[in-house]
């Protein structure tokens, strides 16, 4: 960011000549500025390195791995004269006989330069057997064209005769696409420029986002729940005991997420503690069945984020004068109505800095609810992760996380209407 | 200023070294053999590798790598490709022979097609080894031994989870062949919608009692831990933990589906003869029958698993009693449809 530049800005800087004569209000005035502004510069300079680092480091990739989401040069990177003629095309009758032409030509000239491959992974993600269509098609052009183009790629597949494949090529011609985003929401676009519902069997994504939604409501709602009270009596106690119980707090907090994940994983599985201290007592015949389900996602990421529920709320607590809560009751407010009216309406900023803290950081999660959910459990996270490192399909990946991102900012901005950001203090 | 001079003239002669020193690295660079590495390669290692050296005097490096079409693509638009032999998954086969990214083989050279199995031969590539998804259970659990994956879903007769491979890959093969689909026309029928939803249609059936797994390590600590009475898993796995665990654990051959992992030559390798050779070496029945004997995969020379110590043959992949009663597992249909059943088996999975 810019510093605010002093009125002063526009005029020549104070010179040799001003110093020999110092004119007594203005000289005094721009020197202060001069000196505001220097110190501004100082410290503009002093945080370059970490601008520059978050730079370089996080705003710069995300928003390459984001602006993946809708860029698509793929096809036309393969198959540049076709991506060209088919925007011509109005999306319903057949393109015409340049865009087949200059299909042909194209697919001639990637097969002999071998760049086909990337052009046909692109279009089999949206149409199932492109690939084969494509290869197919490349390996079987005669050298010497008989009679018009459009015949002899029919001859080869009749698919060039359907305008759905043809579609697939105009929403793959770029520089932009809709594709990714839209099947992110479970939709698509045809041809003719429709917008039409993913098949049932294959929608999945607005359901997963809604549940990524109610799993970190969930979890926030139990952080709250479980921290409130314990930041509370930490809060009244003598400091030096706080601070000794504190460290239980603390301890768990510095704890790898991979191993308190793995210790839930060895307290619930089948042959798990619970279960065999409790076939041991007697208690029940047989192992039940506690992993793998949503109660283990609660229990296992209610867990590792309490911390950054109940260290807010501590340091809030901490802030509120014990006189407050007294002088409520020597008025003759009764315990619960000093504690409802006077002690907890004080600690709301802390509140709200837990909750948004819990919250969005559970929306992410992605290794707790993988090594302890069952299949019904996954969060949007899940199906990133399977897009960027199982299909390698960086389109989807990059929707995903964009639908993500976009639905954590609403949500954010709705958090700023009604509770006010500024009122959330971490003290 | 002097110094600077003095100091550019030595950098100037460190790089005339290093690229001198480079190119000479280029033209007599050992032949550099790439597999999967672990137990598996330490066999190749005695079997292949050492044997190969002894032989022929070629000077040899092997390398381990995890697979990945990405891998092999990135060393060669890089134009920094220090690979000559790999061995791949049958899908990175494919894809790597449209891509152009290997050497078409000369099959005169290893003995012509026949003398290999028919799913082991591709212009790109030769078999190296067979391997099947079985059914497989603890035979101190379950004494009435399942027939094949029809017994997978008798839940009544079989109590306790089942554990499948977590994606649509095997798992819809499977739910046809428990339906009743002859092998022969598992995919003919996978290729139309009808099929694609009969066996989702089967899998939901088995839903309730099915739970997933995603490593190859996982089925038979699943079925040592009582979680699963049932799993699909690797054979090489089950095989391992009978051995090295001292389990009891059972395959069914009848209904199991294998796969073939091939070597290629990289395109444009230096080493085009070395690696010819190579291929002819480890392709040869006297070298491939010693490798079942250390690691249970099938060998892909018809006549090797003749020569292969009788011990290994109920446990071999390539036994034609096995092999026989499997169905190989055919990558040009997932490369076409793996995008769309992959989000299909997603969506199934989370409902």
């Amino acid at each position: 960011m810019q510093p605010r530049e002093p009125e002063t800005a526009g005029r020549p800087p104070a010179g040799p000549e001003a110093r020999r004569a110092p004119a007594p209000g203005p000289s005094l005035e721009r020197q202060l500025a001069a000196a505001e502004r220097s110190k501004k510069w100082r410290a503009f300079l002093l945080t370059a390195p970490l601008l520059l680092f978050l730079l370089l480091t996080f705003l710069g990739p995300i928003g390459a791995l984001l602006s993946r989401s809708v860029v698509d040069t793929e096809f036309a990177a393969a198959l540049p004269n076709v991506a060209r003629e088919i925007r011509r095309w109005d999306g319903h009758a057949l393109p015409d006989e340049a865009t087949f032409a200059a299909l042909i030509a194209d697919v001639r000239a990637a097969r002999a330069a071998d760049t086909l491959a990337p052009a046909a992974t692109r279009l089999n993600y949206d149409v199932s057997g492109f690939r084969s269509l494509l290869f197919t098609t490349g390996r079987r052009l005669p050298d010497q064209l008989q009679g018009s183009a459009r015949d002899t790629l029919t001859e080869i597949d009749p698919k060039w005769a359907e305008v759905e494949t043809w579609g697939a090529i105009a929403r793959a011609s770029g520089p932009v696409t809709s594709l990714f985003v839209l099947a992110a929401l479970d939709l698509k676009r045809t041809a003719g420029g429709e917008f039409i519902g993913a098949p049932a069997e294959e929608k999945i994504f607005v359901q997963v986002l809604v549940r990524t939604f109610a799993i970190a409501t969930a979890v926030t709602i139990l952080c709250l729940a479980l921290g409130y009270p314990l930041a509370y009596v930490l809060a009244s106690l003598p400091t030096r005991t706080a601070n000794a119980l504190l460290v239980l707090v603390l301890l768990p907090f510095w704890t790898s997420l991979l191993v308190r994940t793995s210790a839930w994983i060895v307290l619930l599985q089948h042959e798990g503690v619970i279960n065999e201290a409790l076939l041991q007592t007697g208690l029940i015949e047989s192992a039940l069945e506690l992993l793998y389900r949503r109660a283990a996602v609660y229990a296992a990421m209610t867990h590792v984020l309490l911390p950054f529920m109940v260290l807010p709320l501590y340091a809030g607590m901490r802030s509120i004068p014990p006189a407050h809560v007294r002088a409520a009751l020597s008025l003759g407010a009764t315990p619960l109505t000093a504690f409802w009216r006077v002690y907890a309406p004080q600690t709301l900023p802390a509140v709200g800095a837990g909750v948004l803290m819990v919250f969005i950081q559970a929306l992410g999660y992605y290794i707790t609810p993988a090594l302890v959910g069952g299949p019904d459990d996954q969060m949007l996270s899940y199906f990133i992760a399977f897009y960027a490192s199982k299909t390698i399909n960086w389109g989807m990946a990059a929707a995903l996380s964009v639908a993500l991102l976009a639905a954590t900012v609403a949500l954010y901005w709705v958090y700023d209407r009604l509770v006010g950001i500024d009122r959330i203090r971490m003290a | 200023m002097n110094f600077i001079k003095k100091w550019s003239g030595h950098a100037a002669v460190v790089v005339a070294l290093a690229v001198a020193a480079g190119g000479a690295l280029a033209q007599g660079r050992p032949l550099s053999v790439v597999s999967w590495g672990g137990a598996y390669q330490d066999a190749q290692k005695e079997v292949y590798f050492k044997p190969f050296m002894e032989k022929t005097g070629i000077k040899m490096v092997d390398e381990s790598w995890d697979g990945g079409i990405g891998v092999l693509r990135a060393k060669m638009q890089g134009g920094a490709n220090n690979w000559d032999v790999v061995q791949v998954e049958s899908e990175e086969l494919l894809l790597g022979c449209e891509e152009g990214l290997f050497e078409k083989l000369d099959w005169a050279k290893l003995g012509g097609k026949d003398k290999f199995l028919k799913n082991a031969v591709n212009d790109c590539g030769v078999g190296s080894i067979v391997y099947n998804f079985v059914l497989g259970y603890d035979g101190d659990k379950i004494k009435a031994a399942p027939k094949g994956w029809t017994d997978f879903w008798d839940v009544k007769k079989y109590p306790g989870k089942r554990a499948l491979r977590k994606g649509p890959k095997t798992n819809l093969e499977i739910a046809l062949l428990a339906d009743g689909v002859p092998a022969a026309d598992v995919y003919k029928l996978l290729a139309t919608p009808a099929g694609v939803d009969r066996a989702f249609n089967k899998l939901s059936q088995l839903k309730p009692n099915l739970i997933w797994w995603e490593k190859g390590s996982q089925p038979p600590q699943m079925l040592a831990s009582g979680e699963a009475a049932m799993v699909s898993a690797y054979n090489g796995r089950i095989a391992a933990a009978n051995k090295t665990d001292k389990k009891n654990f059972k395959m069914v051959w009848a209904g199991s589906l294998y796969t073939i992992d091939s070597w290629v030559i990289m395109k444009n390798s230096p080493n085009k003869a070395a690696a010819e050779q190579f291929l002819a070496f480890s392709s040869d029945p006297q070298n491939q029958k010693n490798l079942p004997p250390r690691i249970p995969y099938g060998v892909t020379n018809v006549a090797s698993t003749a020569l292969v110590d009788k011990a290994v043959m109920p446990d071999l992949p390539t036994n034609p009693v096995n092999l026989n009663a499997s169905l190989y597992i055919n990558d040009k249909f997932w490369l076409e449809n793996l995008d769309k059943l992959n989000q299909r088996f997603n969506a199934w999975l989370a409902k």
